[in-house]
């Protein structure tokens, strides 16, 4: 049986001791701590990863914290479908995030995006300023889960 | 001759508001004739189709993330019920997969008539603005015969598609593809072999191929610098494992080989609908597991009486278990990408929509520094940037 090619990324990833898996063919993941992320996606990049598809973030208002989710993938012949996530997590009191921008120039809109969205300030990240969001929306951050949107009810006919 | 270049900065507002495709303002500084810097100013349409998936069921969100491209919603469409299906586990039988390549392909070729007439008109060449939208109505039309809907169709539900395919949309569907194979020579005549058009999308916006990864370009733009990468053929989904099809590739990277791309990928899409119609096999459109649930009263006049399927109940407000989910497609303007995240109730915990034009915003923003003011336009239109869809 030959080896799934992405067998030997998680294999080079534990030699740096972060908790990598395979989840199937095409998908895996890394965790790493915020101040190993740099170190990691330089890896990850050496072993042909040139994308970042997605900056996610996901907020967990329980634990004060902010999950973030880089997919990086590659157009390389053995790699190409491959998603592989970077997980990492970073604090409500200390909502910052070393930028990737210096190790993949693709993550340019997602950085700024998660952070009007979720007030994560990503450092080294040359425009960090609002995208989406009209100038009067200083200070409040739409994505987190404390901010609620107003709903209206749903109406059912049961006549029929 | 030496070109006397006046020696004034300033900074000009394009659009300031409606540039062409959409909402958006684009702020370029100047120096004389050529642009310095360019800022996007994006936001106008954002319509916080992210939030809003926070706050709503998971079947209620089906109408809402596609309208972000209207024109392109099959694909929108696609991909988030791929994305559910991955968390609920749900097979999908072989008769719908096909119908749902065959709903992306007519949608494809009627994104692209739309990119190259919107193309058509930024170049300042209005018959193939009226070419473009006129021959895209056609395959409108078959998309409105099949799902009921001219655009935001809401065609692909968890588990399979809402309506069957009928032998008068075959036959539209025939009569479109001769109809657009002879048109097509006439667009080489009348706009892709104009010397003015080449004049004006030659050697204009050149992405290289490492650009264009480093700076995350998407479908037709990418593979127009060189890169040989389609979703359909990375990670086949739908019924694209069974067809063939070329993925056309060009190597120069300027606007004319992304217009030209757009061009064979309609061919190449036409092909595919000739193979659907061809080999589509017989069966069920939707899920055993959903068609049981159907009252058989309203099974028999609407399922097999009509070739339409009545929502069964379980749709109403299901409760996916626990998991996560990322799924892509093959959009018009290049892969789509949705992550959902399920914490086990009837809402999505978090739903991230990549389109493929937010993946623009940089590269538009990159290819637009330093290229001449008449330019910047002709960049806009050969990148099929469509606003509405990057503000999501």
């Amino acid at each position: 049986m030959t080896q799934r090619a992405i067998d030997l990324i998680v294999t080079e990833l534990q030699k740096m001791k972060v908790s990598a898996k395979a989840e199937s063919d095409t998908r895996g993941y890394v965790e790493v701590p915020k101040d190993r992320i740099v170190e990691v996606a330089k890896k990850l990049k050496e072993l042909g990863f040139d994308h970042v598809k997605a900056v996610t973030g996901i907020d967990f208002p329980e634990q004060e914290k902010i999950q973030l989710i880089y997919h990086v993938s590659s157009y390389s012949e053995n790699l190409y479908n491959i998603i592989f996530e970077i997980k990492s997590f970073t604090s409500y009191k200390d909502c910052v995030m070393p930028s990737l921008i210096t190790v993949w120039e693709s993550s340019w809109t997602g950085e700024r995006e998660t952070h009007e969205m979720l007030g994560v300030y990503f450092e080294g990240h040359p425009d960090m300023r609002r995208l989406f969001l009209p100038e009067d929306f200083d200070g409040v951050y739409p994505l987190r889960k404390e901010f609620k949107i107003k709903l209206e009810g749903l109406f059912v006919d049961k006549s029929e | 001759m030496d070109v006397e270049v006046v020696p004034v900065t300033g900074e000009l507002n394009v659009g300031p508001q409606h540039p062409g495709s959409g909402h958006m303002r684009i702020l370029v500084k100047l120096s004389g004739d050529i642009v310095d810097d360019v800022e996007l100013d994006v936001g106008y349409v954002h319509r916080a189709v992210e939030k809003l998936g926070e706050n709503r069921n998971y079947m209620h969100l089906i109408p809402l993330v596609e309208r972000p491209a209207i024109l392109d919603s099959v694909h929108m469409n696609m991909g988030y019920v791929m994305a559910v299906e991955k968390i609920i586990n749900v097979d999908v039988p072989e008769r719908a997969l096909y119908l749902r390549s065959f709903a992306a392909e007519v949608n494809r070729i009627a994104s692209h008539f739309y990119g190259i007439g919107i193309l058509g008109i930024f170049l300042g060449h209005s018959t193939s603005f009226m070419w473009g939208f006129g021959d895209r109505e056609i395959w409108v039309h078959i998309l409105e015969a099949l799902t009921g809907a001219r655009v935001t169709n809401s065609y692909v539900i968890p588990g399979g598609v809402r309506r069957d395919i009928s032998p008068s949309i075959i036959e539209m569907t025939k009569k479109a593809i001769s109809y657009t194979r002879r048109k097509l020579n006439d667009w080489k005549k009348i706009f892709f072999n104009n010397p003015t058009i080449r004049a004006r999308l030659e050697n204009v916006g050149v992405m290289t191929k490492d650009q264009a990864i480093a700076w995350g370009a998407v479908g037709p733009n990418l593979r127009a610098s060189g890169v040989y990468f389609d979703v359909r053929k990375a990670e086949p989904y739908a019924a694209y494992s069974k067809l063939d099809f070329d993925i056309p590739v060009y190597k120069e990277g300027d606007g004319y080989a992304r217009s030209m791309v757009r061009l064979e990928e309609i061919e190449q899409s036409m092909r595919i609908l000739e193979q659907i119609i061809k080999d589509i096999p017989q069966g069920p459109i939707l899920s055993e597991r959903f068609l049981k649930q159907i009252p058989p009263t309203r099974m028999k006049k609407w399922v097999e009486g009509q070739g339409r399927i009545v929502l069964p109940g379980y749709y109403a407000s299901f409760r996916p278990p626990k998991g996560e989910a990322t799924s892509r497609v093959e959009a018009g303007r290049g892969e789509l990408m949705y992550y959902v995240m399920s914490d086990g109730s009837a809402k999505p915990y978090r739903l991230r929509m990549i389109t493929p034009s937010y993946r623009l915003i940089y590269v538009f923003k990159n290819l637009c520094k330093g290229v001449r003011y008449a330019d910047v336009v002709s960049i806009y239109g050969s990148l099929d940037y469509f606003p509405p869809e990057a503000d999501r």
